[in-house]
């Protein structure tokens, strides 16, 4: 009796977009699921937007330095909702109580994280862009203007938020939804380190070394020589993708583990609380 | 020359959890083509080696292989020839029943996958119901589509538990001949977690009995009837679970 199927092969393209398709499914058939991808990011926007007004009128640094609030804010959200994305295409399959369909299919674990690796972007353009218009439209900001450092910036925030998308999946994955908190609370820990809204020289001397240790640091750094002094720091971006690297490694090694701890418990059987 | 190999192969499988040991060095051979029941109260260890078996959990020692593939570690080699259906499994609710075929059929890797998705839907009753979500279908509706979901990539090895549960009795009646007839024409093996012993009796050329981790018996239903000098598998079931069994063997080993 032969196998009526096609052979498998080590990572198919066909299974990605399989997931792809099913998350694209998903996101179309609900608009308060489409709603929360702009809805935030345009409030925060905003309200950094209309205080970056308010410190440019007063202050005479703030004013040479215009954009570096709303910058922050867009990056930040690069940052945030990446990891935001993949976390939730991943929860979807946990609170579908879908898991088990899929780890007994043959998606494969790496094509599983390049499906949510390309939802994140899917997800992040439909919230983002909106947002980067309203910017243009209410604070006369360009994010696009950029040019190839947003591209620095963004490959950069992206990989960092993959990472960690990564990390907290295996989390859940392996200790059930009790872990579920993490994907929406720890990017937030990156928040005061990462050094968003203010210079890495603002933090005392050994929590400068830990900002340093992380690759959004760089991005924002970067942001910021470049909105002030017009610098475009390739030297930043470089050690980022650095980091990055070791990161995104890290993250998938500890997935895999992760995951064969995850049917050494038979954790994937239960998949719930 | 018949391949030989058998579709699945267990090997003093043992799991132990946290909470205390699930399967007990069990072992047992399914030849390709058969059907075979796994029965067991609660807490007898059916769940744990179906899991085992798809490669869901890890043995603790011993082996598993489903056609020959080492499932602790070499599970990607034969997951697309086998596929499994449980009404306790969810699909996503949200997605129509076409749209998770389609998902499916593309994840088993479906030739004519619109072509596989029409017959299905005909032969199981789906055709009306394949651009509704698949959240709002009933329980016995859900069940169908999970059976559609499992047969998609025409799997050699299929694993059902409680394939009929929540089914009214003319349906679960139509599903039995349905998965009797695939099996027959694809030469598919079969094997069955269920608590209808009706449906075992029907379905089963072999019974394996588990309890409290361990294989208590291993025969076909009509040896397992005279043996236990009953009627039905049902009253089987109970001595087993009961331990009415092991009484007797014990009176018989004091005569």
């Amino acid at each position: 009796m032969s196998p009526d199927v096609s052979p498998p092969i080590a990572f198919s393209p066909q299974r990605i977009a399989a997931m792809v398709l099913r998350y694209w499914y998903l996101l179309r058939s609900s608009w308060p699921r489409l709603l929360e991808l702009i809805y935030w990011p345009a409030v925060q926007m905003l309200m950094w937007g209309f205080l970056q007004l308010y410190v440019d009128q007063n202050a005479s640094f703030f004013a040479k330095a215009g954009g570096t609030f709303i910058g922050a804010v867009l990056l930040w959200d690069i940052l945030f909702r990446g990891q935001l994305g993949f976390s939730i295409s991943f929860l979807e399959e946990m609170w579908a109580r879908n898991m088990g369909n899929l780890m007994m299919s043959p998606l494969r674990p790496g094509e599983f994280v390049a499906a949510l690796m390309i939802m994140s972007l899917v997800r992040l353009a439909i919230g983002m862009v909106p947002v980067t218009v309203l910017a243009m439209i209410f604070f006369g900001f360009n994010l696009y203007g950029l040019g190839f450092a947003l591209v620095a910036f963004f490959a950069n925030l992206i990989l960092t938020s993959w990472a960690v998308g990564i990390l907290v999946s295996g989390i859940v994955l392996r200790n059930g939804m009790g872990a579920e908190s993490m994907a929406w609370t720890i990017m937030f820990l990156l928040l005061p380190l990462t050094c968003v809204y203010y210079p890495v020289s603002i933090l005392p001397d050994w929590l400068q070394v830990l900002a340093w240790a992380l690759p959004p640091t760089y991005v924002f750094e970067g942001m910021r020589a470049l909105l002030i002094e017009q610098v475009f720091r390739s030297d930043l971006m470089l050690a980022a993708l650095g980091l990055n690297a070791i990161y995104m490694a890290a993250a998938t090694g500890a997935f895999l583990k992760l995951l064969e701890s995850a049917r050494r418990q038979g954790s994937l059987l239960q998949a719930g609380e | 020359m018949a391949n030989t190999e058998p579709a699945i192969a267990a090997e003093n499988l043992v799991k132990v959890y946290k909470a205390g040991m699930a399967v007990d060095g069990i072992s047992f051979s399914l030849p390709q083509g058969s059907i075979t029941a796994l029965l067991g109260g609660n807490g007898a260890g059916k769940t744990t080696t179906i899991a085992m078996i798809m490669g869901l959990v890890m043995p603790t020692s011993g082996r598993i292989a489903v056609l020959g593939a080492d499932m602790a570690r070499d599970r990607h080699r034969v997951l697309h020839r086998m596929n499994f259906e449980s009404p306790y499994v969810d699909m996503p609710m949200r997605l129509t029943v076409r749209q998770n075929l389609k998902v499916f059929g593309l994840l088993y890797g479906v030739p004519d996958l619109s072509g596989r998705m029409r017959e299905l839907a005909e032969q199981l009753d789906l055709v009306d119901l394949l651009d509704r979500p698949t959240g709002k279908l009933s329980a016995g509706q859900k069940t169908r589509v999970s059976l559609a979901k499992s047969l998609l990539n025409r799997p050699e090895v299929l694993l059902l538990d409680e394939p009929t549960a929540s089914l009214d009795p003319d349906t679960a009646d139509w599903v039995r001949g349905h998965l009797e007839t695939y099996r027959k024409q694809r030469g598919a093996t079969v094997l069955l977690a269920s608590h209808n012993m009706m449906e075992v009796e029907r379905l089963c050329e072999r019974v394996i009995m588990m309890k409290r981790g361990v294989i208590v018996d291993d025969d076909n239903p009509e040896r397992l009837l005279a043996r236990y000098g009953r009627e039905t598998l049902e009253d089987v079931f109970l001595d087993i679970a009961r331990g009415r069994r092991e009484a007797s063997d014990m009176r018989e080993a004091a005569q």
